[in-house]
C-alpha cells in the first residue's frame, strides 16, 4: 500500500514534454501583422474605401465566430485571432469598390464573411478541421454570386485620403484581353509595367497589388520559421516556368514569367494562401507536390480558362488534394526497414 | 375497427411525409432537388409529377401483387413504373409545355428514382390497394413538399422572384441558382427539417410523461 502511493510522485504525462512557446492565437496575430505592409499600401492606394471594405470584413468575421459559437454553446475563441485573421485576408482580397457606410449595403462583405467563418470553418468543426482555406472560399462565394460587383476595380489614387472613383482594368485583364504588348503599351514601357507591379500601384483586389510589400512580410514569416520555402517557391517557380513556356503569342519559350508573377494575387496566394497551416500538407516533400500544383492550376486558368486570375480557384483545388498528399507522401518511419531490401539481405 | 383502421392510414400518410421523407430523411432522390429547383415552377410541377406516378405505380402494384412472379417482380415494377411515367411524360408535354420544356428530361429520369421502385418493392407489393395509395400519397406529398420549399428557397433568394415574378429589388445571391448553391440549399433546409423534428419530438415525449 505505501509503495504503491509512493510511485504517485512520478508525474507520467503523455508527449509533448517540452513546450516552445508558440499558441494558435500568437501565430494568428503575427500572420496578421506580417499582413500589415501588404494592407497599408492597399490602403494608400486606395484610400478610406479599402479601409471600409477591410473592417466590414475583420468585424463582420469575429462577430459571426462569436455568434456561432454562443449558439452552439462552445466556449467562444473569438480571441485567438483566427477570424481576425479570416476577415483580413478576406478583405485584402476584395476590390475597394465594394466599400460603404451603412451597414445594410456593405452585403457582400458581411456574407462572404459568414461564409467563410461559419459555413467553411465552423461547420466543419472549426479551426483546424476545415478542408478549404476559409477566406478564399468566402471570396470565391463572393465572386460567383455578384460577379459584377466582385470585379469593378478603382484605379489607384496613391493619396491615403483620396475618395475619387475611376474604374480601370486590372494587369491580369488587360494581360487576359489583349495580350502582353498591349499591357505594356498601358505602362510605357516593360519597366515601368515591373516597376508599377512591384510597388502595387495598380488596380486589384486591396491587398494583393504590391508585391514589394507582400514579399516583405513572406520574408518575415520565413524568418520567424512561422512558414518553410517550399509552398511558395515551388509555387512561384511551376507558375514562372509555365507562364515563361505556354504564355507567349509568338510560341513556346516567349512567355514573361515577371508580368505573371508580380500580377493578380499570386503573390499574396503564394506566401498568405497557400501556406495556412491547416489546408496545406505536413511534409516538406508533400508541400512541393502542392505548390506545384498551384501553380500549373493557376497558369492554365490564366491562360486558358474563362476568369483572368485562377490563383483562387487553383489554391481550393489544390486544397481538396490536401489529404490525398498526406498520404501519400509518408515520411520514413524511424528503424522502419523497406521489405524488398530486407528479403535481399536475409539471404 | 374502422377508427383503427383511419389512424393507421393517417399515421402511413404522414410516415411519408415527415418520418421517412424522401429528401430530407432518407436522402434519396437528390439528382432532381438540385438540378430542377432552381425556380419554384419547375420544382413545383416536378414534386407533383413524381406525386402522381408514386400513386399509380402503388395502386398498380398493390392490384397485380397476387399475379406477379416473385423472381421477375423487379422488371415488371420497373415496366410499370416506366408506363406511369410515359403518362406523365405526354400529360405535361399536352399541358404545360413551357415547364416540360425545362425538366422533361427529369421527368423521363422519374423511371430510375430509387424511392418509388422503393415503396413498390416494399409496400406495395405486399399491401392492400387502399393502404398503398395512401403511402404512395405520402410519399408523394413528402417530396412534393421538399421540392416546394427548397425551390422557393433558392428562387427567392438566387434570383429574388417567385414563381418568376420579380419581388426583391437588391441583387440576389445568384450562386443559390447554380448546381453549388442546390447543395447549399438542400443541406440548410435538411438540417432545419431535422431541427425542427427533434425539438417537436422532444416536446412530444415531455409532454406525455
Amino acid at each position: 500500500m505505501e509503495a504503491s502511493k509512493k510511485e504517485h510522485n512520478f508525474i507520467v504525462s503523455v508527449s509533448p514534454h517540452v513546450k516552445s512557446g508558440e499558441t494558435t492565437s500568437r501565430i494568428m496575430w503575427t500572420v496578421s501583422i506580417a499582413l500589415l505592409p501588404a494592407l497599408l499600401s492597399g490602403l494608400y492606394f486606395f484610400g478610406p474605401k479599402a479601409l471600409f471594405v477591410t473592417l466590414t470584413c475583420i468585424i463582420s468575421s469575429m462577430v459571426f465566430e462569436h455568434l456561432y459559437l454562443r449558439v452552439v454553446d462552445k466556449k467562444s475563441l473569438v480571441g485567438d485571432g483566427s477570424a481576425f485573421l479570416t476577415g483580413l485576408l478576406l478583405g485584402m482580397n476584395m476590390p475597394a469598390s465594394l466599400w460603404s457606410f451603412s451597414p445594410f449595403t456593405a452585403h457582400i462583405p458581411v456574407i462572404a464573411s459568414f461564409v467563410a467563418v461559419v459555413i467553411t470553418k465552423q461547420l466543419f468543426g472549426g479551426l483546424g478541421f476545415n478542408v478549404f482555406n476559409p477566406a478564399l472560399i468566402g471570396r470565391a462565394f463572393a465572386l460567383i454570386s455578384w460577379p459584377k460587383s466582385m470585379t469593378i476595380w478603382n484605379e489607384p489614387t496613391a493619396a491615403f485620403l483620396s475618395m475619387d472613383a475611376k474604374t480601370t482594368a486590372t494587369p491580369l485583364g488587360i494581360l487576359k484581353e489583349a495580350g502582353v504588348s498591349k499591357l505594356i503599351e498601358v505602362f510605357g514601357d516593360k519597366m515601368s509595367l515591373y516597376e508599377h507591379l512591384l510597388t502595387g500601384n495598380r488596380a486589384g483586389s486591396i491587398g494583393e497589388t504590391s508585391a514589394i510589400a507582400i514579399l516583405l512580410g513572406g520574408l518575415f514569416l520565413l524568418a520567424k520559421r512561422y512558414i518553410s520555402w517550399h509552398i511558395p517557391v515551388s509555387f512561384l517557380g511551376a507558375a514562372a516556368l509555365m507562364a515563361w513556356v505556354m504564355g507567349g503569342k509568338d510560341g513556346l519559350f516567349t512567355g514573361d514569367p515577371v508580368a505573371h508573377l508580380l500580377s493578380g494575387g499570386m503573390m499574396l496566394g503564394a506566401w498568405f494562401m497557400a501556406t495556412d497551416y491547416v489546408t496545406s500538407p505536413s511534409l516538406k516533400k508533400g508541400q512541393i507536390i502542392f505548390g506545384i500544383g498551384c501553380g500549373l492550376l493557376t497558369m492554365l486558368i490564366r491562360l486558358k480558362g474563362g476568369y483572368p486570375e485562377g490563383v483562387m480557384f487553383a489554391i481550393l483545388i489544390m486544397n481538396c488534394f490536401t489529404p490525398l498528399i498526406d498520404r501519400g507522401v509518408r515520411s520514413k518511419v524511424f528503424g522502419s526497414v523497406n521489405a524488398a531490401t530486407a528479403k535481399g539481405g536475409a539471404k | 375497427m374502422s377508427s383503427q383502421s383511419n389512424t393507421n392510414l393517417k399515421e402511413l400518410f404522414l410516415n411519408g411525409i415527415v418520418k421517412e421523407n424522401t429528401i430530407f430523411k432518407l436522402a434519396l432522390s437528390l439528382c432532381p432537388s438540385i438540378a430542377v429547383t432552381n425556380n419554384l415552377k419547375n420544382g413545383v410541377f416536378m414534386g407533383v409529377a413524381v406525386l402522381f406516378v408514386q400513386v399509380m405505380v402503388n395502386v398498380t402494384i398493390s392490384l397485380l401483387r397476387n399475379v406477379i412472379h416473385p423472381k421477375v417482380r423487379l422488371p415488371i415494377f420497373m415496366l410499370v413504373i416506366s408506363g406511369w411515367v410515359t403518362v406523365t411524360q405526354m400529360m405535361m408535354a399536352a399541358f404545360v409545355p413551357d415547364v416540360y420544356a425545362k425538366v422533361g428530361l427529369y421527368i423521363a429520369l422519374i423511371v430510375a428514382f430509387a424511392s418509388i421502385l422503393a415503396r413498390a418493392e416494399m409496400f406495395a407489393s405486399k399491401n392492400k390497394i387502399i393502404p398503398s395509395m395512401v403511402d404512395g400519397l405520402g410519399m408523394g406529398v413528402g417530396f412534393l413538399f421538399a421540392l416546394t420549399v427548397i425551390s422557393f428557397f433558392r428562387e427567392l433568394v438566387g434570383k429574388g422572384s417567385l414563381w418568376g415574378n420579380a419581388i426583391i429589388n437588391t441583387k440576389p445571391l445568384l450562386i443559390m441558382i447554380l448546381p453549388a448553391g442546390g447543395f447549399f440549399a438542400v443541406g440548410i433546409l435538411m438540417a432545419l427539417f431535422n431541427w425542427i423534428n427533434a425539438r417537436y419530438a422532444a416536446k412530444n415525449a415531455h409532454a406525455s410523461h
